[in-house]
């Protein structure tokens, strides 16, 4: 009876949620306020179980050494945020806040350049002859398609340098090379959408089969 | 028993060849709690199915010895990450073959600590260090007043007009900040904009209203907003109460973006930050409602929905560019002027590379491969 039930509310949520297909309704309201406050208290109790308590509270107890003390840091900055709630020393809570950035920051330089940059560039290296197993003869479709990757990776490159106008043969590289973008955007639009639809079908065959049972 | 019979059994019951010199020692480069153990195969390795792995805390001592875990055979690493740091660790390593097993040695002492630094990654360094001289170096030419040019970018020349015609209209601006968290980099540099767009909107006696995903980030908002209003001298517009918390639930927060912008009808809309799924339904619920859009982003799987939905948009590093063009403060100029120097240098080598890589297929020297191979000890 339950499961009828939270069905029953599932489905008038999502058909709730629909409606503002048509425009803004009083069931929509009902729907977003419903889905922003129960995700906002979710969210406040699973920092709570799953990041303050066994990475703080926890860790202090079952620490010792080093690693229990070492815990006063994110405790203080922890605090430092609360004074956001004292209008008189409420700027030291930018502190916290540039801790975070900092090491933001920090992370993000060796992340790009070891995750992003270099294993992007090792990869573009290629060769723009490939030969089939008689040396002399070029196999074209590889060939072709290394060429065009090393042009398209050159031109884009082009297109985010910012020190100069793009005119002249700067201008025709940066075209060159937001035309590779839009091309690749425009596989990824198609792709993406393909993802989407098949979400939303998840959500009508939740309507259709386990509301009203009709397929 | 006879000798036959006798000879037949060893045959059947033969025990394998223990591992040999079992090695533990603390995992390198990591950040604790975990150490590895190395072995030489079993001299019977095809006929073993898998090496267990014992460890003992405190001594050598089978009594206390509990199982670490275990590989297939044919293994001789096994990286055991569920010790404690600083603790003395006994390892050996059983061959098993069905039923029948064989015990090595016991290894030495090893010891679970953290490292501070990554040895694997001074090759990182070593371009950080090189970017940092560039930097540097534009930095120090903007102080003695060089002119550092950076091109024109569309969508951050309407981030004025955007403003302003939300002005005229009456409506609040809308910021959007995305998912990201406050050590995302896209925004960061999301809030350089809201900066800006608040230092406008205090000019012009606008509103500026910021729902945001995360907590942290609604606070950095606050700071910014104000800081916009008080750069603008108009510190007795800001209200705190504009730039609140939303949810840090994706859908529910685009769910309730999605109300605000029907009910509170922006002028102006700003989708600046990392966005993931809820891009499209944000930028097509703002285009609904007529507002002018300036959308960003590094996520590379949403660019192309706020090019087809809103009216400009920074792509990826033009986003980076925004902070330095719209303050044209020298600090940030001179890193637009450092990337862009590195960036030619990689395109060099790129070139370099993709010469050498055709050269070694024409001639077929493996040496050629020499700066592809480089790149691999990253």
């Amino acid at each position: 009876m339950a499961n009828v039930i939270w069905t029953w509310i599932a489905a008038g949520l999502t058909l709730a949620i629909f409606s503002f297909l048509y425009k803004d309704n009083p069931f929509y309201k009902l729907a977003e306020h419903i889905y922003v406050g129960s995700s906002a208290a979710f969210w406040f109790i699973y920092l709570w179980y799953f990041d303050v308590k066994p990475k703080l509270v926890d860790a202090w107890v079952q620490n010792t050494g080093f690693e229990k003390y070492i815990l006063i840091v994110p405790a203080i900055l922890a605090v430092l945020m609360l004074t956001r709630f004292i209008p008189t020393i409420s700027w030291l809570s930018r502190w916290a806040i540039a801790f975070t950035v900092g090491m933001g920051a920090g992370l993000g330089i060796t992340g790009a350049l070891q995750g992003f940059l270099v294993p992007q560039l090792q990869a573009t290296l290629l060769p723009i002859w490939v030969h089939v197993s008689d040396k002399f003869t070029v196999n074209l479709g590889y060939s072709l398609n290394n060429f065009i990757l090393v042009i398209g990776t050159i031109a884009t490159i082009f297109y985010f340098y910012f020190s100069k106008e793009h005119r002249g043969g700067l201008g025709y590289a940066s075209k060159v090379g937001i035309t590779f973008i839009m091309i690749a955007f425009g596989a990824s639009f198609g792709y993406t959408v393909m993802a989407r639809i098949s979400l939303l079908i998840g959500r009508l065959f939740f309507l259709l089969h386990d509301w009203l049972h009709l397929v | 028993m006879t000798a036959l019979s006798t000879a037949f059994l060893f045959l059947i019951l033969q025990f394998p060849a223990p591992p040999q010199n079992v090695r533990a020692y603390d995992t390198p480069n990591d950040a604790g709690n975990s150490i590895t153990i190395t072995w030489d195969l079993s001299l019977d390795d095809s006929v073993v199915s898998r090496y267990e792995i014992y460890r003992s805390r405190g001594e050598p001592s089978v009594d206390s010895a509990v199982a670490a875990g275990s590989v297939l055979r044919g293994s001789t690493k096994f990286e055991d990450n569920s010790v404690e740091n600083n603790t003395p660790y006994f390892y050996f390593v059983r061959a098993r073959a069905d039923t029948l097993y064989a015990d090595s040695k016991w290894s030495a002492a090893a010891y679970a600590k953290p490292q501070w630094f990554h040895t694997g990654r001074k090759s990182a360094l070593v371009i950080l260090i090189f970017f940092g001289i560039l930097l540097f170096y534009y930095l120090q030419k903007a102080k003695q007043g060089a002119e550092l040019y950076v091109r024109r970018i569309a969508g951050l020349e309407a981030v004025d007009e955007a403003v302003g015609r939300s002005t005229e209209m009456g409506r609040p601006i809308l910021f959007i900040l995305g998912l990201g968290f406050v050590s995302d980099i896209p925004t960061l540099a999301a809030l350089a904009i809201l900066k800006r767009v608040s230092k406008k909107a205090a000019e012009y006696e606008s509103e500026v209203i910021v729902p945001c995903y995360d907590p942290v980030v609604m606070t950095a908002a606050q700071e910014v907003v104000k800081e916009g209003y008080m750069e603008a001298g108009r510190p007795d517009l800001y209200n705190e109460r504009n730039v609140y918390y939303l949810t840090a639930d994706q859908f529910g927060y685009a769910a309730g973006v999605d109300g605000i912008m029907v009910r509170e009808k922006p002028g102006a809309v700003f989708l600046q930050g990392l966005f993931y799924a809820e891009s499209l339904i944000l930028a097509e619920t703002g285009h609904s409602i007529g507002a002018i859009q300036i959308s960003g982003t590094t996520a590379v799987t949403q660019l192309p929905f706020f090019i087809a939905a809103t009216d400009y948009t920074l792509i990826g590093e033009e986003m980076y560019a925004a902070s330095a063009y719209l303050s044209k403060d020298p600090l940030s100029l001179s890193t637009i002027k450092a990337e862009d120097v590195a960036k030619m240098v990689f395109i060099a080598l790129f070139v370099l590379g993709v010469v050498l890589e055709t050269l070694a297929v024409i001639t077929g020297n493996q040496s050629f491969h020499f700066l592809k191979n480089w790149f691999a000890l990253f």
